[in-house]
């Protein structure tokens, strides 16, 4: 239980997954221009990669390092960039299918973002980092919930600040896009503060 | 001029995917804390990009539409697992640095990009030329970035000890990870006064089609999310 919660304060605050990993850096400077749509956003990553990093972990240990296979003598585990890839954009397309037909509510809040995030960086990312770190089943899907959990996090405080930005007087060259990588780069400081935690 | 060269200038210089059209920012912000890293990640790149075009290039006929997009995917995914496994035997040192980034290639908005807007459409040669630019100007760019934050962080280059520890403070910050957002903030506001210049000349950049400027319309993966921002798609489901 103590290691779970390591893991899951280490992944979602510590080592964010924007803002020291750099994962998923597309939507966090895309969508995050309204709070309201940037906790759609993070909601909908969530979602995705807590099943996400579910599925692969399985496939992962039952498919690719299967026992059996492997005392045969037949490892497949070089396969995992490719099956994990396709295994995501797959599992994405037939969850938006599922929240369509049978959740319209939940489809209306998190679904139209789904899309999105088909091929977003952080999704594969936190697949391939649960291998890398060797983690069981249970361990990946706190992982992925956490890391996801810190993505949201980062997204709805960007979107809070830059409402805020809006109103500000901003020297020319840095209005746009300049002005919000300053911010996380702030943002980035703050949090390298939670270092020490774990 | 030749075709091939003009491939060549057109990815280092004209549209050089980190400076002017700014893609592949997932990459460039995190291996970019020494100009090694920069350089490896970068040639890796480089040699997906040549090999993903070339291929595609060849095949992207025999491929129907409905199944073109995993296709590409497939191609991409094999290359970047046989060049992360050469790098795990021959440079086991940049490969341990560069770590999950390295699979990460895999949905670098470069690749897709270069080989949905061009590879598919055009010959080999040009194609493998394409390939080559646009991964020398990636290098490029994710060098010079790594360069800066070496040296302002650590006052080194390429790991050579250049500024004095005896008179120069290094400023830690920038090999850190708010460095690579604070670098690559100043690099787009000189950008933006470049393209500001360029455009009072009567020679504009190209636009930037990457994650940076909020939309996804430019970006390699346009063609499996459906390429339109969040609040399009939001309110075209409400609509139905």
């Amino acid at each position: 239980m103590k290691e779970l919660l390591l893991i899951a304060i280490g992944s979602a605050i510590v080592n964010n997954v924007v803002l020291s990993q750099f994962l998923g850096i597309c939507p966090f400077l895309g969508v995050s221009k309204k709070t309201e749509t940037a906790a759609g956003m993070g909601g909908a990553v969530v979602f995705v990669i807590t099943i996400s990093s579910f599925v692969t972990a399985l496939i992962y240990k039952f498919i690719l390092a299967n026992e059996f296979l492997m005392s045969k003598g037949i490892n497949l585990t070089y396969l995992q960039t490719i099956v994990f890839i396709l295994v995501i954009a797959a599992l994405v397309q037939f969850v938006e299918m599922f929240l369509k037909k049978s959740m319209p509510a939940l489809y209306q809040s998190l679904g139209v973002y789904l899309p999105l995030i088909t091929t977003n960086c952080a999704v594969l990312g936190v697949a391939l980092t649960n291998v890398t770190k060797e983690y069981g089943i249970l361990e990946s899907v706190v992982n992925g919930f956490a890391t996801a959990l810190g993505f949201m996090i980062a997204i709805v405080l960007m979107a809070g600040l830059r409402e805020k930005i809006e109103y500000n007087d901003i020297p020319k060259p840095f209005q746009g896009t300049a002005i919000v990588l300053i911010t996380a780069a702030l943002m980035s400081i703050a949090f390298m503060g939670f270092s020490g935690m774990i | 001029m030749n075709k091939n060269v003009e491939r060549l200038y057109n990815g280092i210089i004209k549209e050089n995917p980190t400076f002017v059209l700014m893609l592949g920012m997932c990459p460039t912000l995190a291996v970019t804390s020494s100009a090694m890293n920069g350089l490896g990640m970068g040639l890796s790149t480089t040699v997906v990009l040549v090999l993903s075009n070339m291929l595609i290039s060849a095949f992207s006929k025999v491929f129907p539409d409905g199944v073109r997009m995993p296709a590409f995917i497939v191609i991409v995914a094999s290359l970047v697992t046989m060049v992360q496994f050469i790098m795990q035997a021959y440079t086991p040192s940049l490969s341990e640095s560069l770590g999950v980034y390295i699979p990460l290639i895999v949905v670098n908005c470069i690749i897709l990009g270069r080989a949905e807007s061009y590879a598919s459409k055009n010959p080999i040669i040009p194609s493998v030329f394409d390939g080559i630019g646009m991964g020398l100007g990636f290098t490029f760019g994710l060098t010079c970035i790594g360069l800066i934050r070496e040296l302002l962080g650590a006052g080194q280059i390429f790991g050579f000890q250049v500024l004095s520890l005896s008179w120069f403070t290094p400023i830690t910050i920038f090999v850190m990870a708010p460095g690579a957002f604070l670098v690559l903030s100043c690099l787009v506001a000189v950008m933006n006064i470049v393209r500001a210049k360029m455009e009072a000349k009567g020679k504009p950049l190209a636009a930037p089609s990457g994650c940076l400027t909020g939309d996804c319309a430019g970006c390699g993966h346009a063609a499996i999310c459906g390429g339109k921002t969040a609040t399009e798609t939001a309110a075209e489901t409400k609509t139905e």
